[in-house]
């Protein structure tokens, strides 16, 4: 059966952690890390590879600090 | 077989689905983290993107929290006197009517101070489109009482909620502005979940599609959240906005090809 | 090329020459006693006559603020009104003096404060010259005396307007608007092409071209030491201003041992004052500031040379007199007579003012 994989890159400098994105992610393959970038917000990042690139979380942020990739495997 | 595929595997520009559009420059927003005039704005300029219509729109900007629009949209781009932006949008599609143009307003500045300027240039169905976002709140200054304030809601100049005897009601100037001839498509709509932002970029195109039929003026609300003046985490206001503007401030298109959609 | 001649109201000259000169929209808001120059462009249709837009706005905040828009996008638009209107109208002129774009504002001036009156007056001085509205800022301010300059001064305004990419005023007065004299009328100005507008005015937002960066129209800049550089450049260029756009006009100067100083409606009432005084042997000129802003202080100094007094005429408590005593620095005794109401001085109480303040006294 055909899945697919998908995969994010976060603009992690211009992420304001307000986890709005959060919520969006069907399969909650994202969450805030521990670390805080330049000017102090946790950020966001994919932790659990269960990501499908339906590219809810980048569509929802209001920064726009996320873009998404998807292949069918 | 999955176990193979990495990470530079997918990360490849064949497989690139989403990306910020180039019409948004690279400039850090100036809005508070999860405010959705960040979304609104990306939306707009995917939207002018996807029409090709970039080197024939003018966008204008209010005074408020986006004052600053014309830092982040890559158009042209004009900024108004606070309230005034239909007036200047009236006079640029007068003068030059095969542009496609719009104000970005905030709710002080289009259903308070600009009150006017909005009803006539809607009234005269000129044929622009505003994106109006609604907060119920003035965030710039810091979180005051605005006409769309909600009966109860606390602001800094409504400390202890807004008292209707007192501050007036809440104004609906976007259903007030469906009931004059002059506009022609009427949508409110909101920024807070994937689906409902997929929704306001389908209004948002709809709008700017139908300024090319010069049948009247096109008017999207954006019902969103303001955490930093509502005193909530992002999250937190969202669903603030959901369990109160939402019932008073109801989702959906209003008048639809120059007729009151029937509730 | 004969020119052709008609009789007109100076506000319709006004109209007629915001026609020929191939303005692209006017923007108003009726107000006596001007409202015959919107009149006039909607009778005469000038969206066939050049494809020339007229929109009667639903205020004079409106109508100033339409002006910011079009000239934005590089337009020749203009608005007029009358005192009243005008003050409603400073905020967006003090806009458009910030994001630096050109227009015209024509103020045809009724007595004041307040509602004031109906009839001529030329107390707005102060207002057109120093500003106006907030901030450091000057308007070039044209002061037509007769219904030939209503018609002469929007092509002229023009030509300054975008030449220093500042807002006008041309400051009339409720006298000038209303009266009736012979025009010449010029050959049409074609208006403006898009394409034009794009290369000569590179600044206007007609849409971003992959060619170009973005054009932004703004008076905004929250940095204050970048704010201080925009300052210091339009400071700069009123003095360029000040420098190379001086008008004015002397009349039997060469002989005067009096002046009288006046701009429009007064001046005319000057001119008759001067014949009935020089019939009682006093030699007395005129001279006549035709840009008030940039004020003709050089000339003015020069003129007065060796002159025994100065009077300022004005339909005001005394505002360009102010400019004058700057201008002449002590060097020669200067007085004041005006009138307010909406009343025009008679050319006797004016020539009666100058012999009870210089001679008599």
């Amino acid at each position: 059966m055909a899945k697919v994989i998908g995969e994010i890159v976060v603009d992690i400098e211009r992420c304001k952690g307000c986890e709005v994105c959060l919520d969006a992610c069907p399969t909650q393959t994202i969450a805030m890390v521990d670390e805080v970038n330049g000017k102090g917000y946790h950020y966001m990042q994919n932790i659990h590879n269960a990501c499908t690139g339906c590219t809810n979380c980048a569509i929802v942020c209001p920064d726009g600090v996320i873009t998404v990739y998807r292949v069918k495997v | 077989m999955e176990e193979t595929i990495t990470k530079s595997d997918i990360i490849k520009p064949e497989n690139l689905v989403y990306k910020k559009t180039d019409l948004m420059t690279d400039n850090v927003l100036s809005y508070c983290p999860g405010c959705g005039h960040g979304t609104t704005h990306r939306i707009i300029m995917e939207t002018i993107e996807e029409m090709g219509v970039q080197k024939d729109t003018i966008g204008i900007a209010p005074v408020g929290c986006s004052v600053l629009a014309y830092e982040f949209m890559n158009i042209d781009m004009q900024q108004a006197a606070h309230g005034r932006a239909p007036a200047l949008a009236t006079a640029i599609k007068r003068l030059l009517p095969y542009k496609t143009v719009f104000t970005y307003q905030g709710d002080g500045d289009l259903a308070a101070i600009g009150t006017a300027e909005t009803i006539h240039a809607a009234n005269r169905g000129e044929n622009i489109t505003i994106i109006f976002i609604n907060n119920g709140i003035y965030g710039m200054t810091g979180g005051q009482m605005a006409p769309t304030t909600l009966e109860g809601m606390k602001s800094s100049t409504t400390p202890y909620g807004r008292d209707w005897e007192m501050m007036g009601h809440p104004l609906k100037i976007t259903e007030l502005l469906a009931q004059l001839p002059g506009t022609y498509f009427v949508s409110r709509q909101a920024v807070h979940t994937p689906a409902n932002v997929r929704k306001t970029k389908k209004a948002i195109r709809n709008a700017f599609e139908l300024q090319k039929l010069n049948r009247g003026m096109t008017f999207v609300e954006v019902v969103s959240n303001c955490n930093s003046g509502w005193k909530m985490t992002p999250v937190q206001a969202n669903q603030w906005m959901v369990e109160n503007m939402f019932p008073f401030y109801p989702l959906g298109d209003i008048k639809v090809d120059g007729e009151l959609v029937k509730k | 090329m004969k020119k052709e001649l008609r009789l007109m109201k100076g506000n319709e000259a006004f109209a007629e020459g915001a026609i020929r000169a191939g303005v692209d929209g006017y923007f108003g808001y009726p107000i006596t006693p001007q409202s015959e120059v919107m009149e006039y462009l909607t009778a005469e249709k000038p969206h066939e006559r050049t494809g020339m837009v007229v929109l009667q706005a639903e205020s004079e905040v409106a109508s100033i603020n339409m002006l910011y828009g079009g000239a934005g996008c590089g337009k020749k638009v203009m608005t007029s009104s009358s005192s009243p209107g005008i003050s409603l109208m400073q905020e967006g002129i003090s806009y458009m003096a910030g994001a630096e774009l050109p227009c015209i504002v024509l103020n045809v001036v009724r007595g004041g404060p307040g509602l004031g009156t109906i009839q001529p007056a030329q107390s707005d001085y102060f207002q057109a010259t120093k500003g106006g509205g907030h901030g450091d800022y000057r308007l070039i301010t044209l002061a037509p005396s007769s219904v030939q300059e209503m018609y002469d001064f929007v092509k002229l305004g023009y030509d300054l307007a975008f030449k220093y990419r500042t807002p006008v005023m041309v400051l009339s007065d409720g006298a000038i608007g209303q009266m009736m004299e012979k025009v010449e009328i010029d050959e049409q100005i074609p208006r403006t092409q898009d394409e034009e507008i794009r290369s000569k005015y590179p600044w206007a937002t007609m849409g971003k071209t992959p060619d170009r960066e973005r054009n932004i129209i703004t008076s905004l800049d929250l940095d204050p030491a970048r704010h201080e550089r925009h300052n210091l450049k339009l400071q700069a260029k009123y003095r360029e201003i000040e420098k190379a756009e001086i008008r004015f006009e002397t009349i039997q100067c060469e002989d005067a041992d009096f002046l009288f100083v006046a701009y429009g409606t007064s001046s005319r009432i000057c001119q008759k004052s001067i014949q009935l005084c020089r019939e009682k042997g006093i030699k007395v000129g005129l001279f006549r500031p035709i840009t008030l802003f940039p004020f003709p202080k050089n000339d003015l100094k020069q003129v007065a040379r060796g002159c025994k007094g100065i009077l300022s005429v004005e339909m005001s408590a005394g505002q360009m007199i102010e400019d004058i005593r700057l201008a002449i620095e002590g060097s020669v005794r200067s007085e004041h007579y005006g009138r307010m109401g909406g009343i025009i001085p008679s050319p006797i109480e004016v020539a009666e003012a100058l012999e009870q303040k210089f001679i008599k006294s």
